[in-house]
């Protein structure tokens, strides 16, 4: 499985700065990484290897072809438990995180069930990244068809766009229902039980589930993974009433397009609604607790970030500011948001507006696990968890057979990180030592143009080059330069790549452009996989494509050693 | 690969072409622009141009501090503007000497941000020059750029206001002082970019709120009350509520703003509609002396004429009519006289719905209310698009007679100049006295013949001469 190899390849990786997980829990902090955004719909890749794992097991003969038999044969594929236990592998939650970790576990022969007391999909694909997605792609096509000067600079004549927002928000709620229904056939396809309710842990190796309050049913289990994810962080003083102040669960649905709206946080999900929000008409305020917006990203990006996407844009921002206290709109008043310093917490202004977004990260979702059962204490509501995603308990010890990934812990608050380490956590059950390097995990906002990033941003880098005393380098590449990217007329954009020159490490690579988040795994692979920028600077890319940004990027890169003999070695063809 | 040679020896020209948003600090190096006023061996470093639309530039930083010695041609400060950060160096060898804008402060493109002295000796001298004109550019006309040294446009961390000139002049951010301000993010954005302090103008958006067309309003009207500062003393509010005359600079190209840019749409759409028109001269003796008695109940001549025009509408519906497809006629169902008004900068119709129907007393708030609206540009749709016969009425300005265009989508419009006192040849033979006003219409022949609007303007001159089921 390369996927396996790749990661166990992959460096030990304390949880710093990426994944704090004090950051989501911080009021008004800085929110970097919301599972919301981040979907790796894993739908197509899973079922693909699925069917390789049947050809490489011991049911099916035949490569994977014809679907129906391969369904049933999948369904056989999720064999017999260990014995005294109803299940391998019992994971509670099934959102991104635990389909992918189920997936893994049936391909590894694990007899798995999955526990879900909401719907199949959790956030990503119901209230996150999904819907989020048709948002932007109705908000990406708005935003061309305004620019005027965009267009007539391409020679096209477009009149007077608009919009049915009914329609768009049908458009967000069917792709959301459509990939809910993938999630929920690929699992049932290869027989993985799902079981209805909401689940508990009475003890290391079993698990109680039903409505809320009345856990009925209980299995045993000889592996359970904890993947509940997260729900969206409402700090205290702030009056959610879901029409006039709202989380991202509420704003997805669309219900109405305020003329003015204040986003409270401009991290990932702030800066993509300020992206829809823009595009659909309403001007938009940020307020953020930081001295500058978009805290989480590198400082170089979101200055560049500011002035593509804040600054053209009927925005305007308040930072350094807390919203101590909002109180939805009635009886005729607006929304009002009192703002107070946030170092001398002295009042400062007073916000009235039509809406608020509340966009202030993302908090667990751990209640009512039965971690007291397991002498598990959460940390800000985080279940603590060692590099194996292994449950500690109060004391700092390991819990046996328990183990929790995703939003859950907090280290990574995205959607294929969760599902990147449900595979690790199956990998480890399974008798393979796993690692996830989450240094190589890749993140992306997709607003227009999109920004994306995978590994260390330069000040990161360069505490830790102090700290360990080497160098590091900067190289920059701008899509100013880049054929396909001229060719659309979008030429704003940059790519940044941070390295060492003594060895040809990658050590972070921060997009900005045009299809940045499609961009970014060229980048992302080669931390994975080790791959050193003398070596890749030599892998051939397409003209024109925007895929040369990062050729170039990688050119352009001085490293003071010479090539692997693997790759100047002359291939026989 | 050519084209990739290509590719990297292009990035590599990049950072020297100035719109390049490039990040890096140093890309660019653009020469001070070469100073001309030198007071002693004192010259100023002028915030530049770093790009075609570039109008201010922040400090990100000072290379050099004051007292530093200079060599022509070494990066001084960096500056960022609308699209980058840049290096600017120096012409001259010298010592800067004062430091007029802090880092993190704006400027406007030109305005002086810095003294350079020739020797160490003339330090002192460009410092007290620098002490002395920051505060004569805090006096003169843009006042939140100049003294922004400590105000910058973001509302940084908590600096304490300046005590002295500057709190007086720059009106800053509305929001971070007492008198609370509220205008939403594109209004403010606009305020800044019209220089229009949002401290006078009167919000109409939702619960007062100032939004972007109150802040293009007020300032179209600052603009035209410019010209008069010097001498009068008193300037025109700036809710302007009449419509003033815009001063306007000669010799230059100014674009349609969105209304006028739709009635030059309206206007071509109208060449392909094959018009004619039929005058007729109407007697309005009978009509101003109603007029005069009804007068104090807020009717108003408008209104009159909107009603009489209706009245005589449902007696001839062709007229009302319109032709949608060059196939057939179009009947309304009911009778919506559009009215055309100047605004400031354009021109829009708002429409008396039914006016056949409803009574003169209540037809007169309407149109009140509707031109109240229009000059705050208030209208929705309906009210300025569902016309189905359109009124222009210039006689207010002493025109006797003209011609109006037909507005795409309707059958009819009709021009109504001025009623005169007019020496009038009876049948009888006897000469008289009576007030008259010229009336013209200007109809699409696809739908309405002359016949027609003949027929119609008989019926129309009936019920103005004998007024009396107007306040029916």
């Amino acid at each position: 499985m390369p996927a396996s190899v790749s990661l166990s390849l992959s460096l030990p990786l304390s949880p710093t700065a990426r994944s704090d997980p004090s950051v989501a829990a911080s009021p008004f902090g800085a929110f970097r990484r919301s599972g919301l955004r981040f979907c790796g719909l894993r739908r197509e890749v899973l079922s693909l290897r699925s069917l390789n794992s049947e050809a490489s097991g011991r049911i099916s003969p035949y490569p994977a072809r014809g679907l129906s038999n391969k369904v049933l044969a999948a369904a056989k594929s999720n064999g017999s438990p260990t014995k005294g236990f109803d299940y391998d592998l019992v994971i509670i939650g099934a959102g991104v995180g635990g389909h992918g970790a189920a997936l893994h576990a049936v391909e590894k022969g694990l007899k798995t069930a999955i526990i879900e007391g909401d719907i199949v999909g959790g956030t990503c694909v119901n209230r996150g990244c999904v819907p989020s997605k048709a948002l932007l792609a109705v908000s990406g096509r708005m935003r061309e068809l305004q620019d005027e000067h965009h267009l007539k600079a391409l020679g096209l004549q477009v009149a007077s766009p608009g919009y049915d927002r009914q329609s768009v928000a049908d458009h967000a709620n069917n792709l959301a229902s459509k990939i809910r229904s993938n999630l929920t056939n690929s699992m049932k396809a290869l027989g993985v039980d799902i079981l209805t309710g909401v689940g508990t842990i009475v003890g290391t190796q079993r698990v109680k589930y039903g409505k809320v309050g009345f856990p009925d049913t209980e299995v045993t289990a000889r592996n359970i993974i904890i993947a509940t994810g997260s729900v969206p962080f409402v700090p205290n003083g702030i009056e959610v009433d879901g029409k006039t102040v709202f989380t991202s669960d509420h704003a997805l649905k669309l219900e109405w397009v305020p003329d003015w709206i204040a986003i409270v946080g401009s991290g990932y999900i702030g800066l993509e609604f300020s992206d829809v929000y823009t595009a659909l008409g309403s001007e938009v305020t940020f307020v953020e607790a930081l001295d500058q917006l978009m805290p989480g990203f590198d400082p170089e990006i979101a200055k560049l970030a500011q002035r593509i996407l804040i600054n053209p844009r009927k925005i305007d921002h308040h930072t350094g500011v807390f919203a101590k206290k909002i109180t939805p709109a009635k009886d005729r008043k607006p929304v009002l948001i009192e703002l107070i310093d946030a170092k001398t917490k002295e009042p400062k202004d007073t916000l009235e507006v039509d809406a608020a977004l509340i966009a202030t990260g993302r908090a667990p979702f751990t209640k009512g696990l039965g971690l007291e059962n397991i002498n598990v204490t959460t940390v800000r509501g985080f279940v603590p968890v060692d590099e194996h995603m292994q449950v500690m308990d109060a004391d700092g010890n390991l819990v046996p057979h328990i183990y929790c990934i995703g939003d859950a812990n907090g280290k990574l608050m995205l959607a294929h990180a969760a599902s990147a380490q449900g595979i690790s956590v199956v990998e480890q059950i399974s008798g393979n030592n796993n690692v996830l390097n989450h240094l190589s995990i890749p993140a992306a906002c997709f607003t227009h143009p999109e920004i994306s990033m995978v590994g260390l941003t330069e000040p990161q880098a360069r505490e830790k080059s102090e700290k360990d005393g080497f160098e590091i380098r900067v190289a920059k590449t701008s899509f100013k330069a880049n054929t396909k990217a001229l060719a659309e007329n979008e030429g704003e954009g940059l790519a940044k790549l941070i390295y060492r020159p003594d060895t040809g490490e990658i050590l972070g690579v921060h997009i900005l452009g045009l299809h940045a988040a499609d961009l970014i795994h060229e980048a992302s692979n080669a931390i994975a996989l080790g791959t050193r920028i003398q070596d890749i600077r030599f892998a051939v890319h397409a003209h024109p494509t925007l895929s040369e940004v990062l050729d170039e990027l990688f050119k352009s890169a001085k490293v003071n050693v010479g090539t692997s003999p693997s790759v100047s070695e002359p291939v026989a063809v | 690969m050519a084209a990739l040679l290509h590719l990297r020896l292009n990035s590599s020209l990049l950072p020297s072409s100035s719109s390049h948003p490039s990040l890096r600090r140093r890309p660019c190096r653009r020469p001070v622009a070469p100073s001309t006023r030198i007071s002693a061996k004192i010259r100023e470093i002028f915030m530049p141009a770093l790009s075609s639309t570039m109008t201010e530039g922040k400090i990100v930083s000072w290379v050099k501090s004051e007292g530093d010695r200079l060599a022509k041609g070494e990066s001084v400060v960096v500056v960022e503007s609308d699209k980058a950060d840049m290096d600017v160096e120096t012409f001259y060898d010298g010592y800067l000497a004062a430091i007029m804008v802090e880092e993190g402060g704006v400027a406007p493109v030109g305005s002086a941000i810095a003294l350079l002295a020739e020797s160490e000796d003339e330090i002192p001298l460009a410092k007290s020059q620098a002490s002395s004109s920051s505060s004569a550019v805090a006096a003169s006309p843009p006042p939140a750029d100049a003294p922004a040294s400590t105000t910058s446009v973001q509302t940084l961390a908590p600096s304490p206001p300046e005590p002295s000139p500057v709190a007086a002049s720059s009106s800053t951010h509305p929001a971070s002082d007492g008198g609370r301000i509220v205008a939403t993010p594109y209004a403010k954005k606009l305020a800044k970019d019209l220089k229009v302090d949002l401290a006078g103008v009167a919000g109409t958006g939702p619960m007062g709120r100032i939004v972007a067309k109150d802040v293009e309003a007020a300032a179209a009207a600052a603009v035209a009350s410019v010209p008069s500062v010097p001498s009068k003393a008193v300037v025109g509010s700036v809710s302007a509520k009449a419509p003033t005359p815009l001063a306007i600079e000669l010799g230059t190209v100014v674009s349609f703003t969105t209304m006028q840019g739709a009635v030059s749409k309206n206007m071509v759409e109208s060449l392909s509609v094959p018009t004619f028109r039929v005058g007729y001269t109407i007697t309005t003796n009978a009509l101003d002396d109603l007029y005069k008695k009804i007068k104090s109940k807020g009717v108003t001549m408008t209104a009159l004429l909107a009603k009489a025009t209706a009245i005589a509408l449902t007696k001839h519906p062709v007229v009302n009519s319109s032709c949608r497809d060059g196939k057939s006629f179009t009947y309304n169902s009911s009778i919506n006289i559009a009215v055309a008004v100047a605004i400031d900068g354009g021109l829009i119709t708002p429409v008396l719905q039914d006016a056949d129907k409803v009574d003169i007393y209540s037809l007169s708030r309407k149109w009140k209310e509707l031109v109240d609206k229009a000059r705050a540009k208030q209208l929705q749709p309906h009210e300025y698009s569902t016309g189905t016969f359109t009124l222009s009425n210039l006689g207010m300005f002493g025109v006797d007679r003209f011609d109006a265009i037909l507005p795409p989508g309707t059958g009819a419009i009709m021009a109504v100049g001025a009623s005169q006192p007019t020496v009038v040849a009876a049948k009888d033979g006897r000469i008289g006295l009576k007030s008259q006003m010229q009336v013209n219409v200007t109809a699409d022949h696809r739908v309405i013949y002359g016949a027609d609007l003949a027929a119609f303007l008989q019926t129309l001159a009936k019920i103005i001469e004998e007024p009396s089921d107007l306040t029916l």
